[in-house]
């Protein structure tokens, strides 16, 4: 990659030798991906990735240990500030305020994100219809089940309209329903607005669904990438979940890894 | 606004709780009750008046640190339940995360403090003058922003609970037993006299009996600005060590 791609204005998420350590271990390990203005970028890999580490250094959380990254052109490290003001966020764990009702947690993310007043109400009302939780907006959210908690947070990450939204593992937890009427939403706000979105998920289907893009990180390391389409076709299967299965290993991860070739063997004696 | 947001948010977190608010009135009223009474007719015999009216400021001192070094330190409960993270990537400063939490458990500190201040009126405490009752409230949020802004810092250094006993123990009961809240500062040993003059706390109880009973062991004037100064300096370095906080 040379320096002038990483100049690329097109590029809304550019990173480049990123690394984190915790301690000796080495969780993030000297990757480099960029992600286009409007894509839709899903970002997958095993439990302990990487995935959720690399999020955090993108959205200002967790300082790198080296690397580079630039979101719209700035510095998540250096200017963070700056980078907050574009990007909204589901979490993987539950950041709500369970003391706090449904509809207070909205309307503090609407202030905390600048939306306008009116506008602020009109979104909150909506956008808990639309999770089916507009009933129990005065409930506190200690009384709600896990998956409502889960819809709530959604619902609240859509309330502002960022250039960019990181959703790790949006969908874990919840009914096909809400998980279908959550993709529509945020196509829509993708064709509409322009949004670039960055999402992690273990469902296959839906990154093959759903994604224009995906990157297949594994032990901190990116070991593919491209289209569903083209990592079919590399792997010579049929389907995303195989070809990720092909290119992590199935079962046992040896730790020798890096050796694909060997794990696709492993892979077709299986089938057999 | 997001400040006031931030505000609103411990206050309404406190107003919920009415077991923590229970649980917090608990503690001071067992001192007064149980020094004041047990302690009331030594006290007298020594010729230091009242021990009711001389405890009931440095009571109110002990609500106001242990309510606002507790809100302060809530932090690390935000981030064990995960909403500190839903602050942290807010498009707002780090600096005015802070200050509106800070601001916002002062509060809450200060209410204790004014519930207390009523409590002990019940059990015969009799302030000095009105005006000095009203006066007092400030002077309260100042000593409870200033312990929230330690409790702040303190929770931004640790990433669970389990230094919080080790905090209470070791730092926020001597700093409330070595306040003077219980005693005279006056005619104490060389080195507790030292002791108790580098302690914040002694000058926040020290105002509070000025304004409330009208007898002081500094300056009035020396309080406020010890009390101002040092609540700038935790509220700074609060602020520095809350913008390190990683997730
Ligand atoms: N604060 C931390 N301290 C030490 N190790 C950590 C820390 N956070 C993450 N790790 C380690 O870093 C690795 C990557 O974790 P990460 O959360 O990024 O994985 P992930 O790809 O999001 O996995 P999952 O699919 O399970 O969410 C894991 O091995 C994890 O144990
Ligand atoms: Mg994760």
């Amino acid at each position: 990659m040379n320096s002038d791609l990483f100049m690329d204005t097109n590029k809304i998420i550019n990173v480049k030798n990123l690394i984190k350590k915790f301690g000796d271990f080495i969780a993030v390990d000297d990757i480099s991906f960029s992600v286009d203005k409007g894509e839709i970028f899903a970002f997958l890999g095993p439990n302990g990735a990487g995935k959720s580490t690399t999020i955090k250094m993108l959205t200002t959380l967790l300082t790198s240990n080296s690397g580079d990254i630039k979101i719209n052109g700035h510095n998540p490290a250096i200017e963070p500030d700056l980078v907050r003001r574009m990007f909204g966020i589901v979490f993987q764990d539950t950041s709500l305020d369970d003391e706090l009702t449904a509809w207070e947690n909205m309307e503090f993310h609407g202030v905390l994100y600048d939306v306008p007043k009116k506008l602020r109400r009109e979104r909150i009302e909506s956008l808990m219809q639309f999770v089916e939780l507009w009933d129990r907006k005065d409930s506190l959210v200690k009384e709600f089940s896990g998956g409502m908690k889960r819809r709530l947070e959604i619902a609240r990450g859509l309330l502002h309209h960022p250039k960019i939204i990181f959703l790790d593992e949006p969908t874990l937890g919840l009914d096909p329903q809400t998980r279908n009427h959550m993709w529509e939403y945020l196509k829509d706000l993708n064709k509409k607005e322009g949004t670039t979105i960055f999402f992690t998920t273990h469902y296959m289907e839906e990154a093959d669904r759903i994604a224009d893009k995906i990157a297949i990180i594994d032990h901190g390391k990116i070991i593919a990438s491209g289209t569903s389409a083209e990592l079919k076709k590399d792997t010579k299967t049929e389907s995303l979940e195989d070809a990720f299965l092909s290119l992590t290993g199935n079962v046992i991860r040896e730790e020798s890894a890096t050796s694909v070739d060997h794990m696709r063997t492993n892979r077709r004696m299986w089938r057999k | 606004m997001k400040i006031y947001i931030l505000w609103l948010r411990q206050i309404k977190r406190y107003l919920r709780s009415k077991s923590r608010i229970l649980g917090s009135l608990a503690q001071p009223l067992l001192f007064l009750l149980a020094m004041g009474y047990g302690f009331g007719s030594v006290f007298q015999k020594a010729g230091q008046g009242n021990y009711i009216n001389f405890l009931a400021p440095g009571i109110i001192g002990m609500s106001i640190i242990f309510t606002s070094v507790f809100t302060g330190i809530e932090i690390i409960w935000d981030r064990q339940f995960g909403f500190l993270k839903e602050m942290m990537v807010a498009p707002m400063s780090r600096l005015n995360i802070m200050i509106g939490r800070t601001m916002g458990g002062a509060t809450v500190a200060t209410m204790q403090g004014i519930i207390v201040l009523m409590l002990s009126m019940l059990f015969g405490f009799h302030p000095y003058s009105f005006i000095g009752v009203l006066l007092t409230i400030p002077v309260m949020f100042l000593v409870a922003l200033l312990f929230t802004a330690l409790g702040t810092m303190i929770a931004s250094l640790l990433d669970d609970m389990q230094g919080f006993q080790l905090i209470m123990n070791f730092l926020i009961m001597p700093l409330f037993f070595l306040s003077g809240a219980l005693f005279p500062l006056e005619g104490l040993p060389k080195v507790m006299s030292i002791i108790t003059k580098l302690d914040p706390l002694s000058y926040g109880v020290d105002a509070f009996r000025y304004l409330l009973i009208n007898s002081s062991h500094y300056d009035i004037g020396l309080d406020i600005a010890v009390l101002s100064i040092i609540t700038g300096f935790f509220l700074l370095l609060g602020g520095y060590f809350f913008k390190k906080i990683q997730i």
